[in-house]
């Protein structure tokens, strides 16, 4: 009995709350890139370097406070700054769009012409984050490390196996939950999420019904800026800000709107956690796991891991081809690309 | 002098002219009706009317004002309902939600003008909650409708409202555009059941080839011998 226990804890430690705290940053990742999709209807390349540049100015201004001697507690001083990396990045997106986007927009240029711009836009915000903050790894969480210690665990439970949670790990899932209760709220109540709705459905319809599209569009992109944000900092905080990381996770992130159907909001949550648990699951070794499931004394002889880590993009890459074979329009019956 | 006018219009999308010289004109509380063959424009100049066309002849006149050259989205906002014949609801949306979409430029209380959609489309009231993709075709036309009225118009123009509904659907639409009309709205409808709706119809305007070929009251079309056999069927 206290071998499951042991092999359950064991799980919960290295996959379930790791991968909870993923998911959440993949979801709200995927979200920002989703409803850019179903209003500008482009594939936004730059959202993982839109990440990163929230990401920084929320480290500048986290490290300003520092200086200042201002600090939120036992949670991050990042969490205090969060509002006003937000706040410069809505402005650098609505840069962004100001100075490119609206450009191909008034032209009524193709949806793939709008996406070869973001790549563009990727590009040289990446340049700017890196020329800012630099190329390396920033670890930026202080405050209190763990809400559960591992031996504190252990001692309260009387189990070999500790389960840890990191307060960042906390921090990432109550965030998320509030700030996809707050989009939904927003996205199904209000006037103007009801008319990005709208929009996002029928635009001509949308047009014919007096919506303006230049707000719709603005909205739009202060949230996915305001999403990529808090996205970007939470990674950060649970990992390390490390602007190519951001990049990368481009992949995961796409991978989670389509699985979830692009376009639809629910089916990004769903995507992120689908993307992220599978990474985790798979790439996670089972050799203890299965040896307190085993027989007394039985161990498997090797590691008993799908697939070594540095393969977890391509975890997320397979599961992308796999449902764009099969199910192009995603779980909840998205768009289709 | 009509209180929407469409005056003498010519031209096309870009291309070449679709429109000759081409005259629509409808008045408060009254049905307009334009008929033709398949090809002839009507749509064209329905569409000419709300703004949609490039027009290099001719006048739009909207109670005396000249609205030649306002975009459809202010024409909405003087006053001009348009309901289009394809994608005019908003599916995923529930039917509440696509009234409340029709109203979007009214920032005033507006549920008074949603009872008055109710009581003209009782159906709707009990399926204000679910999506508009899960009506029927008749429904969703008058979700398109209720839509359009939501703004409160002063002239509501339908392209085709009856494309794709049964027999009975079409009867009792006309019954409900009848109602729409006798409050005060001016009517304005493309028509491809063209017996039926000169049925209805206060004024007819058969198009042919982008030129008006016969206008007058529908009784009058209906009972020209010439309309009767050339449009009618006999």
């Amino acid at each position: 009995m206290t071998d499951i226990l042991n092999a359950i804890v064991l799980f919960a430690n290295f996959v379930f709350v790791p991968g909870l705290a993923y998911g959440s940053q993949l979801a709200l990742g995927a979200l920002g890139v989703t409803l850019i999709f179903s209003i500008l209807r482009f594939a936004n390349f730059a959202h993982g370097d839109t990440m990163a540049f929230g990401t920084m100015c929320t480290i500048l201004v986290t490290w300003w406070f520092q200086s200042m001697g201002i600090s939120f507690g036992f949670l991050p001083t990042a969490l205090l700054a969060l509002p006003f990396g937000i706040f410069l990045t809505i402005l650098y997106v609505l840069g962004t769009d100001r100075m490119i986007y609206r450009f191909y927009r008034k032209k009524k240029s193709a949806n793939i012409i709008l996406m070869m711009a973001s790549v563009g836009v990727m590009f040289v915000t990446n340049g700017i984050v890196r020329l800012i903050i630099g190329p390396e790894d920033q670890r930026f969480a202080d405050g209190e490390r763990f809400v559960i210690r591992a031996r504190e665990f252990k001692e309260m439970t009387g189990l070999a196996e500790g389960l840890a949670i990191r307060t960042t790990q906390v921090i990432t899932v109550v965030v998320t939950i509030m700030v996809v209760a707050a989009l939904f709220w927003f996205l199904q109540k209000s006037r103007t999420g009801k008319a990005m709705r709208a929009y996002s459905d029928n635009e001509d319809l949308a047009l014919l019904s007096g919506i303006n599209p230049d707000k719709v569009v603005m909205v739009a992109w202060i949230i996915a800026a305001t999403l990529a944000t808090i996205a970007g900092t939470l990674y950060g905080l649970d990992k390390s800000f490390k602007p190519f990381v951001y990049f990368q996770l481009l992949l995961p992130i796409f991978a989670a709107a389509i699985v979830g159907g692009i376009g639809n909001p629910l089916g990004a949550i769903a995507g992120g956690f689908v993307i992220a648990f599978s990474e985790v699951t798979i790439t996670y070794v089972y050799k203890k796991f299965l040896a307190y499931l085993g027989p007394d004394g039985w161990a498997p002889d090797g590691l008993v891991q799908l697939l070594s880590t540095d393969y977890k993009f391509a975890v997320s890459f397979v599961i992308l081809v796999l449902v764009l074979l099969w199910r192009p329009t995603g779980i909840f019956k998205g768009k289709v690309l | 002098m009509s209180y929407l006018i469409g005056d003498a219009m010519t031209g096309g999308y870009g291309g070449a002219d679709i429109l000759h010289d081409c005259t629509i004109a409808v008045e408060k509380g009254e049905i307009a009706v334009i008929v033709g063959p398949n090809g002839a424009g009507k749509s064209t100049a329905m569409k000419a009317v709300f703004g949609m066309l490039d027009m290099h002849k001719g006048q739009v006149r909207l109670d005396g004002a000249d609205i030649t050259n306002m975009s459809p989205q202010d024409r909405v906002k003087a006053g001009m309902g348009f309901v289009p014949q394809n994608n005019n609801v908003f599916t995923s949306m529930t039917v509440q939600e696509n009234l409340e979409m029709g109203a979007y430029i009214r920032l005033e209380d507006f549920s008074d003008t949603m009872e008055q959609v109710f009581d003209l489309f009782p159906i709707l009231k009990e399926k204000r909650k679910q999506p508009a993709s899960e009506l029927s075709g008749g429904q969703r036309q008058q979700v398109a409708v209720g839509r359009a009225l939501m703004t409160q118009p002063k002239v509501l123009m339908l392209d085709e409202p009856t494309a794709g509904v049964s027999p009975i659907v079409m009867d009792e639409l006309f019954d409900r555009i009848i109602e729409v009309a006798k409050t005060g709205i001016a009517i304005l409808m493309v028509e491809q059941n063209a017996r039926q709706a000169l049925n209805i119809a206060d004024k007819g305007y058969v198009l042919v080839q982008g030129r008006n070929r016969f206008t007058d009251t529908g009784a009058a079309l209906l009972a020209n011998p010439e309309v009767r056999k050339s449009f009618l069927g006999g």
